[in-house]
């Protein structure tokens, strides 16, 4: 539970003076975090640990992730038996698909969203319902650090459960395959990791907002599922049609015809960020993944066969990454201006 | 002698806020004797004042008590005073500090139990005390010295290890006076304090707030819509309605300030002269002759009871007109005398006026 520990400062000895409790927090200004993330974050990841949610999600994501690479696992055992040499075995595990599982990284793809929505859909309208946010924004702390706080400590908690899910998952491949990860698998593994929590930090922001916003935790979660299920479903339907009407490349297209059609759909599906995770982690994880966007014939031809290095890979979708993260910023920042504009009471 | 000023429609509302922000630096208002000052404190929410002009000075060391019907904007005008909402004008200093520019300055001093109070109810009550105190950055183990104490004050010892959501109204009540007090504040708000608290438990909570001002000093802001419930214990109280503060003072000076008004009314009712009840007509002979007193405005008679409105100084007179006629007085009562008059008769005037001041 919310432990204080250091960053805390000793309660000066009675005097009655009115600047006694003002002098605490005065020594706690001037740093980069506004005053009273600390304890807010403690607080949060010890409810989230210690919570009944975070544990089922767990439990959900760790059953059907660890299911997904043993089926995984046969296939590569299969792949290597035809073939001399499997490159990037070891990332082969989390990528491949058995013949009737998904991928470990698509289920991660899947499950992700609702990661982030259970932690965050009732951030504040929870606090709000209980009576506990008007206590606790009249502490001397900055409002900022309510929902700073309650952010990071769902980023850590994150961060933490896939951190040990990968190293779970990279321990069962070592027992069933008997390779040992190269340090460029283990760098693009510890980039895939902080990609996605990036990624869950975009559902989480999120929900945090629709958690300002909506005064009902059951609303903000509801409003929450359907922009998932809209990104999920229906974003790439839509992007279809519309793509088909602005570019139509029937049977007898031309090529340029067939070449813009590709890259409008391209252009309007990274509008979905879950495009643009699909894509990083495609990179990232693949390393024979060349390029993400429309690749024509003559950009390959006669091109060397062969893995690109950790770098190129991170080149290749920086911008995806880059994009990912904005697109977390601008919603957090959304939440945060609504926040700090409302008005708590009772 | 009073700090406080009762306000009145006439008050015109500051408009240059930046320059009477400026002034009030140097104002002498932040005297150490003066703890909470707000001078023409106005808070708009579009087209609705629910705060008008308010003046309002608490000094070091007493219980004020913010009197007034619910909706009379007492919450609104406690979060200015804490910064959790900016004042759409006027000005307010809380100790040396300004709410508006500092709030985290004034919050490190002010203990505040907000009306409906809440806990984390998968926490104990010890564990919420500790949020608290781990949130003004007070060392664990001085929180834990702390925390014991205020629990056993509050007389929640037993049940500190209980999760919050098991507590009943009245536990929660009194682990929030707890909570308000883990910051060991110099000043104390309360809005509502005695709500959803059983009658023990409200003279217990008062008891405790005068030992807090008579032992340490603090200075107490609370608020309430129960005036019976707190007066005994406010040093001063402040009627507030509509917006507007309409009287402030102790509690003594309103009475005598209304017993003093040139219209109160009191109850008369009179006996036959043989000792039984008095019958209607000879009822209705007095409520006429008493009518025909000079000074008296208004006599409603209901049932044995004859209510007379007027100058008080009329009093003697009605009396004598009541041996006159030939009937025994048994009962006369001024209706201005008690609190709960003053409290009536002053939401009537509002009530009243308040249609023209909202617009």
């Amino acid at each position: 539970m919310p432990q204080p520990s250091n960053g805390s400062v000793a309660l000066e000895g009675p005097g009655g003076s009115p600047s006694k409790g003002a002098a605490r927090i005065s020594r706690a200004r001037g740093r980069f975090f506004p005053v009273g993330v600390g304890p807010v974050m403690r607080k949060e990841l010890g409810d989230h640990l210690s919570g009944l949610r975070f544990g089922i999600l767990l439990v959900l994501i760790g059953v059907t992730c660890l299911a997904a690479v043993y089926a995984a696992s046969s296939v590569i055992r299969e792949a290597a038996s035809n073939s001399a040499q499997v490159e990037f075995a070891f990332l082969y595990l989390f990528t491949a698909s058995g013949e009737s599982l998904p991928s470990f990284v698509s289920f991660i793809t899947f499950l992700a969203p609702l990661l982030g929505i259970a932690l965050g859909f009732d951030a504040l309208n929870s606090e709000r319902s209980q009576g506990t946010l008007s206590r606790l924004i009249s502490q001397p702390i900055h409002r900022d650090a309510v929902l700073q706080g309650k952010f990071f400590a769902g980023l850590s908690v994150v961060g933490l459960a896939l951190t040990a899910l990968v190293v779970i998952v990279g321990g069962i491949g070592i027992v069933l395959l008997g390779t040992t990860p190269s340090l460029q698998e283990v760098g693009r593994l510890v980039v895939f990791i902080i990609v996605t929590v990036i990624y869950v930090g975009f559902w989480l922001a999120l929900a945090q907002l629709f958690s300002v916003l909506f005064k009902q935790a059951a609303t903000s979660a509801l409003a929450s599922i359907a922009v998932w299920l809209f990104f999920a479903i229906f974003a790439s339907l839509i992007v279809g049609l519309v793509v088909d009407a602005v570019a139509p490349a029937g049977e007898n297209a031309t090529y340029a015809e067939l070449l813009r059609h590709e890259e409008l759909s391209t252009t309007l599906n990274r509008i979905s960020p879950g495009t643009l995770y699909d894509e990083a982690t495609s990179a990232l994880l693949n390393p024979s993944v060349r390029s993400l966007g429309v690749l024509v014939y003559e950009q390959v031809d006669r091109a060397i066969v062969g893995a690109l290095s950790f770098s190129q890979s991170l080149i290749l979708c920086w911008p995806q990454i880059v994009a990912l993260i904005g697109c977390v910023l601008a919603f957090f920042t959304i939440g945060y201006i609504l926040f700090m504009r409302e008005e708590v009471r009772a | 002698m009073g700090g406080i000023v009762g306000e009145d429609t006439d008050h015109e509302v500051k408009e240059m806020e930046h320059e009477v922000q400026a002034e009030v630096q140097e104002i002498p208002e932040a005297t150490p004797e003066a703890m909470i000052v707000a001078e023409g404190l106005t808070k708009k929410y579009g087209q609705f004042t629910a705060v008008d002009a308010l003046d309002l000075t608490v000094r070091r060391g007493e219980i004020f008590g913010l009197l007034g019907p619910n909706g009379a904007g007492k919450t609104t005008t406690i979060l200015m005073l804490l910064g959790l909402t900016e004042p759409t004008s006027g000005t307010v200093r809380v100790a040396e500090y300004d709410p508006v520019r500092d709030p985290l300055s004034v919050k490190s001093i002010v203990g505040y139990l907000p009306d409906n109070v809440g806990f984390y109810p998968n926490m104990t009550g010890r564990q919420n005390l500790r949020y608290t105190a781990a949130l003004n950055r007070i060392s664990p183990k001085e929180a834990e010295e702390r925390i014991e104490v205020l629990l056993a004050d509050v007389g929640l010892a037993d049940a500190a290890e209980k999760r919050a959501g098991k507590y009943s109204r009245g536990m929660r009540q009194r682990l929030a006076i707890a909570d308000a007090l883990v910051k060991d504040p110099s000043i104390l708000i309360l809005d509502e304090p005695t709500i959803g608290i059983d009658p023990e438990g409200v003279r217990e909570l008062l008891a405790m707030l005068a030992r807090l001002r008579d032992q340490d000093g603090m200075t107490i802001l609370l608020s309430s819509h129960l005036l019976h419930q707190v007066q005994a214990v406010c040093d001063r109280v402040g009627i507030f309605v509509g917006g507007h503060l309409i009287a402030a003072g102790p509690v003594a000076d309103l009475e005598r300030q209304l017993a003093n008004d040139d219209e109160v009314e009191f109850e008369i009712s009179a006996f036959a002269a043989d000792g039984r009840s008095a019958d209607g007509g000879a009822l209705d002979r007095l409520v006429g002759s008493l009518r025909s007193l000079d000074g008296v405005k208004d006599v409603i008679r209901q049932g044995d009871m004859v209510t007379v409105r007027g100058k008080s100084a009329v009093r003697a007179a009605a009396v004598k007109t009541v041996v006159d006629q030939g009937l025994l007085p048994v009962h006369l009562r001024q209706r201005g005398m008690s609190l709960d008059d003053i409290y009536d008769r002053y939401f009537r005037e509002e009530a009243s006026t308040g249609h023209a001041s909202t617009k």
